[in-house]
């Protein structure tokens, strides 16, 4: 029990200390639509044509009027309540929005994340139990290869080879075709709401949905992964509580997981770590490509139609997932690591 | 370089003949960036309707795409704005980085606890998102894309330079430079610096091939470079409406022109630290 109070407050301090990173992230996207073209009174108004009044009563709606050290403080103020403005795209609540798209967002690179840590531990432990051989040497290539691929061509190629050659793979357009009853939304996450709902072939039509995206992300992270799994096991199998685990006649697998991988899983989930951030960012161009309705191309349409509003919330909201995922590696190192958070 | 350098270099390069040939790919490719308008066959924005969506063949390479122009030539004009985007990315990046970190690991105190935070909220972002707001912000023009890139990469110089100035600023040949009278500018420019440039050009060989696939990405989201300018990114965004009726080769050849960039930059970045930096092997 100590330890996992120990992991508590190791992870409210390191929250507390990721508190001014956060803020300076408000600061920045607040700053970013201040220099964002254009005035977004104009935006915001009725369309092109408007007239001068009504640009000027949006104006003093939206307090633009203001001096800007004050904006900035209706900015947080509006944030805290969780108002990131309106979009002009869907004409809601930019708040709203996300929130309705960001569970696709979060099952698509959490199934990537999966599939990447699934593939990537067993292949690195792999190459680092017989160094120098033909396992070591295809990992190798198959990392030095998988980095430079980028995920919009490897993403193509995929759909190309299992939609186009194979016709296994449905439409790659969305999370399940349009004819589809969807389930109750609990959670968001398709593959749980289907599995609660108990309708096996909408399980599985989401789930042949999913595939393609969530390998295509994970091709891209599997390399430093895979690559960080392999040298610290080497490091660790080389160890003396190795040697004596395998002196005193312990099972293979037991010195390979419970020893060696147990000790060497630490570099993996920092990695991990740097790796959600790619993914996030990677996110844009994959569900740009397989047309996934998350928030990423949500904000990516919003983008390009110059509103700018589900932009901002867009950045300030991966911004945050990102500080909550450091803090959940952060905790995730306490448990597998207990020196860590007793020290 | 000296001999003694030299030596080494060619030791490494027997022992690991793959560095060499990513030298040699890398090499053809800054050849390609520089030369690549006179050398295709047609010209990259020529449109030939009749010839549209041709699979490849011994008159077209690559194939031709919706408009009928040659997939091949555009790919290797294209090699032009795509290095040129990525090498002044990274440049910036280098030099503001080396600068500001080697300063703030040298001064230590305000400037470099101001430095660290904002490093810190940059870092708060995943990094291509951070470039696809600032190309929004700033404007959907190439030189933001440029910009935009340069500083994400920024945070990664910043602390190498910082850290690695940092471990020397108290060693002896830094304390006996002062003692001749040299003035702290003078002694971060002209002894510090040098000292750490060589692991810091090893970072930026491995960064360009990152640089890379970030400006592509940028472009193929739709923003920076417009069509029909020749470019990777956007080529592959264009063939990427005619992936699902099988014309697979207006993603393909583009996708392997990005591919192969990237490789040699990073397997020659890999045979640089082998070479500099014997200790970071892996």
């Amino acid at each position: 029990m100590t330890t996992l109070g120990a992991t508590a407050i190791r992870a409210a301090r390191r929250f507390a200390s990721s508190l001014p990173a956060l803020f300076g992230v408000l600061i920045f996207t607040f700053l970013l639509m201040r220099v964002l073209p254009g005035d977004p009174a104009v935006f915001f108004a009725s369309g092109p044509n408007s007239g001068k009044e009504e640009i000027e009563t949006i104006r003093k709606q939206m307090g633009l009027d203001k001096p800007v050290p004050q904006q900035l403080f209706l900015y947080l103020y509006d944030v805290g309540r969780g108002n990131l403005g309106r979009s002009l795209m869907t004409g809601q609540n930019v708040t709203k929005d996300l929130r309705e798209r960001l569970p696709a967002s979060l099952e698509l690179t959490f199934s990537a994340l999966l599939i990447a840590l699934v593939l990537a531990i067993p292949l690195g432990v792999l190459a680092a139990l017989k160094p120098g051989s033909l396992v070591d040497h295809g990992v190798r290539l198959f990392c030095a290869l998988g980095v430079c691929v980028p995920t919009f061509v490897s993403g193509l190629l995929l759909i190309y080879i299992f939609y186009y050659l194979f016709g296994v793979s449905p439409d790659p357009t969305g999370r399940v075709d349009i004819f589809t009853t969807l389930p109750p939304a609990h959670t968001g996450f398709l593959l749980i709401d289907f599995a609660l709902a108990g309708d096996f072939d909408g399980w599985w039509a989401a789930f042949k949905q999913l595939i393609l995206p969530a390998c295509t992300m994970a091709l891209f992270v599997i390399a430093p992964l895979a690559r960080i799994t392999r040298a610290s096991m080497l490091a660790s199998l080389g160890s003396d509580f190795v040697r004596t685990a395998r002196s005193v006649g312990l099972s293979w697998w037991r010195i390979i997981v419970t020893y060696a991988l147990r000790n060497a899983i630490l570099p993996v989930i920092t990695i991990a770590g740097i790796v959600f951030s790619t993914m996030l960012g990677a996110n844009v161009l994959v569900e740009k490509v397989f047309s996934w309705p998350g928030v990423a191309s949500y904000a990516l349409d919003a983008l390009l139609s110059s509103d700018y509003a589900p932009v901002q919330g867009f950045v300030l909201l991966m911004a945050s997932v990102f500080v909550i995922v450091n803090l959940v590696v952060d905790v995730l190192y306490g448990i597998a690591d207990p020196r860590i958070s007793i020290g | 370089m000296s001999s003694a350098t030299l030596q080494h270099a060619a030791f490494i390069l027997r022992g690991n003949p793959i560095t060499g040939i990513a030298a040699i790919g890398a090499s053809l490719l800054i050849f390609v960036g520089i030369f690549g308008p006179w050398i295709v066959p047609y010209d990259p924005i020529a449109s030939n309707v009749q010839n549209a969506l041709m699979p490849p063949s011994a008159a077209h390479w690559a194939g031709t795409d919706q408009l009928g122009r040659d997939v091949f030539s555009r790919i290797i004009v294209a090699a032009q704005l795509d290095l040129a985007i990525a090498v002044s990315a990274v440049g910036i990046s280098f030099a503001l980085g080396a600068v500001i970190g080697a300063l703030c690991g040298y001064s230590g105190g305000k400037l470099d606890r101001a430095v660290g935070r904002f490093v810190d909220v940059l870092m708060a972002f995943p990094l291509f998102v951070l470039a696809m707001a600032m190309v929004a912000a700033l404007g959907n023009r190439v030189e933001n894309i440029v910009i935009a890139t340069a500083i994400i990469n920024l945070p990664f110089y910043i602390r190498f330079a910082r850290a690695e100035v940092n471990v020397r600023r108290n060693l002896g040949w830094v304390e006996a430079a002062r003692a001749c009278g040299d003035s702290h500018v003078s002694v971060v420019l002209r002894f510090l610096l040098p000292n750490v440039l060589p692991a810091m050009v090893v970072q930026m060989s491995l960064n360009l091939g990152w640089a890379i696939i970030n400006a592509a990405g940028l472009s193929f989201i739709g923003l920076g470079v417009k069509p029909p300018t020749p470019e990777w990114g956007i080529m592959v965004a264009e063939g990427a409406r005619f992936i699902s009726t099988g014309k697979w080769w207006l993603v393909a050849f583009p996708g392997l022109a990005l591919m192969l960039a990237v490789l040699c930059f990073n397997l020659l970045g890999d045979g640089l630290r082998d070479i500099l930096d014997p200790r970071q092997r892996t």
